[in-house]
C-alpha cells in the first residue's frame, strides 16, 4: 500500500555552514596556490567547519532513519538520488579519460607529423607514451603487472566480499556482516597503501612525475581521482561498519549500506577501466 | 506500509524560525523559490550593468571609458554570471517553485539539498566578484574559458574556476533533486505522460545537466593543475593541445544551451495554452522533440569549433547534426502556433512575452541555422552575428520565457494581481529596444565586427550606436519590472484562485491563491 505522507524534514542549519566551509576552503586555497602561506589558516578552518557540518548533518539522517522516518517511499529517492550521482561521478572521470584519448589518438601523434614539424620539434616520434616534445628528462611509464595487476586483484575481491556482507546483512547474519564488511575496508586501505607505494616509487624510482608531460598528467590524475574516490569509498565502509556495530540496519531496511556498496563497485568499475587504458594498453 | 508518525513534520507544528533565519535554514520549496528568483534578478541586474559597460564602450570607435583589459574582464563576468547566475538560477527556481504543485507532491525530494544547491550560489557569486580586487584583476579570458590564456592569468582566475566548481556543485544537486522529485513524487494517477510540459523539459534538462556540468568541473580542474601543479593537458610542448579544452568544454556547453532554452520552452508550453484557452497541440510530440533535443544536444559540440582546424569529415558530421536539431525544433515551434490556431486568444502581459518568445526565439534559431553551415561559420566565426544570434536565443528567447513565466504565476505566489497596463509597458519597451539592441549586430557581424574587442574601425560605428541606445533602453526599462512586482506585492489586487481562464494545471485547479505553505500534505486524488 502507498504511504500516505513524504517525510519533509525541519529548516536546519547545515547547508549554510556548508557553503561557508566551502567559502572558506576556496579562498584558503587559492592563496595558498599564489604563495600566499596565511591561507593555510582559511583552508584549515574551512576543512574542521566542513567535517563537523558533514557529522551533524549525516547524524541528523542517520536518527531519522533509525528512528523510522524513512518509510519505502523516501528509500526510492534515496535510490534515485545515488543512481544520479554516481552517474554524475562517470560523466567527471569520462572528462579525463576523453582527455587521456585524445593525448593518445590526437595530439601526441599530431605533434610528431604536422608539416611544421622538422623545425618546430625535429626528431619527435609521437609514440605513446609521451611526455611530448618540450620534455627533455628521461622517465619510465608504469607497468602493468606488478602493483597495478595486485591492486586489481586487490579492489574485485573487495566487491566479492562486500556482496558477502550484503548477503550477512540480509539473512540476517550479523557476524558474517561485520566480519565480510571489515574485509572489504582492509582490502580497500591496502589497496591504497600499495598505490601510495606505487605514487613514491614513480617519483623516486622511474623519474614519473605529475609535471612528466601529458603522460603523467593523465596518469597521475586519473589514478589520483581514482584513489581519492577508494579513500572516500573506505571512509564511507568504514562509518557503515560502525553503524553496523551498533546495530544499526535491518534486513530490509539499508539502503545506507547499499548506496556505499554502489559507490564502492563504482570505484571498482573506474579501476577497471584505468587498469586496461592507463596502465596495460 | 503504514503511514510514518511524525510529530514534528509538518504544517505548523516544528520549528520555524523567523526573519532572515527563515530563509537561510528554509526546507521548503517556495521559499526556496523565491530565493533563487530574487538572486537570479539581482545577478541580471549586475551582469547587465557589465553589458552595459561594454556597450557604453562600443558607443564610439576608439578607448573611452575603459582600458582594453577592463574590458575583456567585463565580456567575461557579464557572461559568467548571466548564465550561471541569472538564466539558469532563474529557472531553477521556477523548477522549486512549480514542479511540486505542478505534480501534487508535498515538496521537493530532498528539501534539505535543496536548501544546499541555492546557498552554494550566492558564495559562487561572492567568489567572482571578489576576483575584481585581486592583483590583475577579474579573468579577461572570456566565458568559454579557453586554455591557453586562461593558464596565464593572475589569481582572479583561480577564484573564477572554483567558482564554477561551486555552481556546478548547485546544479548537480538540484537536479538530482528535481529528477527525483519528478520520478518519485508524483500524485497517484499523475502518470509522466499527464504531466504539464514544463516539467518534462525540467526533467530532461536535469537529466542535461547531471551529464555535463562534471564534465565542465574536470575541464577547469585540468585548468588548474595546469595552472599551478605542472601538468601539460592544455600545453603542446608537454604533448597536450589547447583544442582539448575546446572540445571538453563544448560537450558541456552545447547541451548547456539547451539547459538554458528547454525550461524556456516548459514556460512557453504553459502559457500559451492557458491564453490561447486549447489544450497543447501535439503533447507527445512536444516531449519526444525536447528528448530529441537532449539526445542530439551531446553530438553536435564542435560546431563552435570549426575554424581551430578539424578534418573535412568532422565539419561535415558535425554541420549536418546540428542542422538535424531544426527538426525537432522546428516540431515545438509548430505546436505552438498550432496551439494558437482557432484558439480564443487573449493578449495579456504572459502571453505577449510568449508570443514575442516565439517570434524572437525562432529568428535566434534561425541564425542558428546559418552558424551550422561549416563553410559560412569561417567567414562569421566570432563576430557581431554569432553575438546577435546567442543574443536573441538567451537574452530574447529565456529571458522573455522567463518574463512570461513570472507574470503568469506572479498571481499564485504572492496572491496579488500585477498591473496589467505596465507589464504591457514594460513588454513593449523590452521588446523594441532588445531588438534595437541586437538586431543590427548581425550586420556589425556580416559586416566583419569582431566580438570581444573594445575598438573598431569607423564603418561599424553607425550600427554600435544603434545598438548601444538599445542597450541602454532595455536596461532602463527593466527597473520598470522591478517596480511591477514590488507594487503588485505590496499593493496589488487580490488575485482569484484562478485567475487565467484556460489554466488547466493542478497549481490552479487544486491550490488557493496564494499558495498554501505546504501544498499537498497528501496527494490530491485525480481523476
Amino acid at each position: 500500500m502507498r504511504q500516505e505522507h513524504y517525510y519533509v524534514p525541519q529548516p536546519m542549519p547545515w547547508p549554510i555552514m556548508g557553503s561557508t566551509a566551502l567559502f572558506l576552503m576556496i579562498l584558503g586555497g587559492v592563496f595558498v596556490m599564489n604563495g600566499a602561506s596565511a591561507g593555510w589558516i582559511s583552508l584549515a578552518l574551512g576543512v574542521v567547519v566542513l567535517l563537523y557540518m558533514l557529522l551533524r548533518w549525516f547524524g541528523d539522517v542517520i536518527r531519522e532513519s533509525e528512528g523510522g522516518k524513512y518509510g519505502s517511499w523516501e528509500d526510492v529517492s534515496f535510490r534515485w538520488g545515488m543512481s544520479w550521482f554516481i552517474f554524475s561521478e562517470v560523466m567527471f572521470f569520462a572528462g579525463f579519460f576523453g582527455a587521456l584519448f585524445w593525448a593518445r589518438a590526437m595530439s601526441v601523434p599530431d605533434l610528431s607529423s604536422l608539416l611544421h614539424q622538422e623545425m618546430l620539434w625535429p626528431g619527435f616520434k609521437g609514440l605513446w607514451p609521451s611526455a611530448g616534445p618540450g620534455f627533455a628528462e628521461e622517465f619510465t611509464p608504469m607497468g602493468a603487472l606488478g602493483i597495478p595487476a595486485i591492486n586489481t586483484l586487490l579492489l574485485l575481491s573487495s566487491g566479492v566480499t562486500l556482496t558477502y556482507a550484503h548477503w550477512g546483512l540480509v539473512n540476517n547474519q550479523r557476524g558474517k556482516l561485520n566480519l565480510f564488511l571489515f574485509l572489504t575496508i582492509v582490502l580497500g586501505a591496502i589497496f591504497l597503501g600499495l598505490q601510495i607505494y606505487e605514487y613514491a616509487h614513480a617519483y623516486s624510482a622511474l623519474n614519473l612525475k605529475l609535471s612528466t608531460g601529458v603522460y603523467g598528467s593523465t596518469f597521475f590524475m586519473l589514478t589520483g581521482f581514482h584513489g581519492f574516490h577508494v579513500t572516500l569509498g573506505a571512509i564511507m565502509l568504514t562509518v557503515i561498519l560502525f553503524r553496523c556495530l551498533a546495530g544499526h540496519f535491518k534486513s530490509d531496511h539499508h539502503f545506507a549500506f547499499e548506496a556505499v556498496a554502489w559507490y564502492w563497485h563504482f570505484v571498482d568499475v573506474v579501476w577497471l577501466l584505468l587498469f586496461i587504458v592507463v596502465y596495460w594498453l | 506500509m503504514s503511514a510514518v508518525l511524525d510529530t514534528h513534520g509538518h504544517a505548523d507544528h516544528g520549528y520555524h524560525p523567523g526573519g532572515i533565519m527563515r530563509w537561510i535554514t528554509t526546507t521548503n520549496h517556495k521559499d526556496i523559490g523565491t530565493l533563487y528568483l530574487w538572486f537570479s534578478f539581482i545577478m541580471f541586474m549586475v551582469g547587465g550593468v557589465m553589458a552595459l559597460v561594454i556597450r557604453l564602450e562600443l558607443f564610439s570607435p576608439g578607448l573611452q571609458w575603459v582600458d582594453p583589459d577592463f574590458f575583456n574582464q567585463m565580456t567575461t563576468m557579464h557572461g559568467l554570471i548571466m548564465v550561471f547566475g541569472a538564466i539558469m538560477p532563474a529557472f531553477v527556481g521556477f523548477a522549486n517553485w512549480l514542479i511540486p504543485m505542478m505534480i501534487g507532491a508535498p515538496d521537493m525530494a530532498f528539501a534539505r539539498m535543496n536548501n544546499w544547491s541555492f546557498w552554494i550560489l550566492p558564495f559562487a557569486a561572492a567568489l567572482l566578484v571578489i576576483s575584481f580586487f585581486t592583483p590583475g584583476g577579474a579573468p579577461g579570458v572570456g566565458w568559454t574559458m579557453y586554455a591557453p590564456l586562461t593558464v596565464q592569468m593572475g589569481m582572479g582566475m583561480d577564484l573564477t574556476i572554483f567558482a564554477v566548481h561551486l555552481l556546478g556543485m548547485s546544479s548537480i544537486m538540484g537536479s538530482i533533486n528535481i529528477i527525483t522529485t519528478i520520478l518519485n513524487l508524483r500524485a497517484p494517477g499523475m502518470g509522466l505522460m499527464r504531466m504539464p510540459l514544463f516539467c518534462w523539459t525540467w526533467l530532461i534538462t536535469a537529466y542535461l545537466l547531471v551529464a555535463t556540468m562534471p564534465v565542465l568541473a574536470g575541464a577547469v580542474t585540468m585548468t588548474l593543475t595546469d595552472r599551478h601543479f605542472g601538468t601539460t593537458f592544455f600545453n603542446a610542448a608537454g604533448g597536450g593541445d589547447p583544442v582539448l579544452y575546446q572540445h571538453i568544454f563544448w560537450f558541456f556547453g552545447h547541451p548547456e544551451v539547451y539547459i538554458i532554452a528547454l525550461p524556456a520552452f516548459g514556460v512557453v508550453s504553459q502559457v500559451i495554452p492557458a491564453f490561447a484557452r486549447k489544450p497543447l497541440f501535439g503533447y507527445a510530440s512536444m516531449v519526444s522533440a525536447t528528448a530529441g533535443i537532449a539526445i542530439l544536444s551531446f553530438i553536435v559540440w564542435a560546431h563552435h569549433m570549426y575554424t581551430v582546424g578539424m578534418p573535412v569529415a568532422g565539419q561535415l558530421f558535425f554541420m549536418y547534426a546540428t542542422a538535424l536539431i531544426a527538426v525537432p525544433t522546428g516540431v515545438k515551434v509548430f505546436n505552438w502556433v498550432a496551439t494558437m490556431w482557432k484558439g480564443s486568444l487573449s493578449f495579456e502581459t504572459p502571453m505577449l512575452f510568449a508570443v514575442g518568445f516565439l517570434f524572437l526565439f525562432t529568428l535566434g534559431g534561425f541564425t542558428g541555422l546559418v552558424l551550422s553551415l561549416a563553410a559560412v561559420d569561417i567567414q562569421l566565426h566570432d563576430t557581431y552575428y554569432v553575438v546577435a544570434h546567442f543574443h536573441y536565443v538567451m537574452a530574447i528567447g529565456a529571458v522573455f520565457a522567463g518574463y512570461a513565466g513570472v507574470y503568469f504565476w506572479l498571481p499564485k505566489w504572492t496572491g496579488r494581481m500585477y498591473d496589467e497596463a505596465l507589464g504591457k509597458w514594460h513588454f513593449w519597451l523590452s521588446v523594441i529596444f532588445i531588438n534595437i539592441t541586437f538586431f543590427v549586430q548581425h550586420f556589425a557581424g556580416l559586416a566583419g565586427m569582431p566580438r570581444r574587442i573594445p575598438d573598431y574601425p569607423m564603418m561599424f560605428e553607425v550600427w554600435n550606436k544603434i545598438s548601444s541606445v538599445g542597450a541602454f533602453g532595455f536596461g532602463i526599462s527593466q527597473l520598470l519590472f522591478l517596480y511591477i512586482i514590488v507594487s503588485a506585492i505590496r499593493s496589488g489586487e487580490k488575485a482569484p484562485d484562478k485567475p487565467w481562464e484556460g489554466a488547466d494545471s493542478l497549481e490552479w485547479t487544486h491550490l488557493p491563491t496564494p499558495a498554501p505553505r505546504h501544498s499537498f500534505h497528501t496527494p490530491p486524488v485525480l481523476k
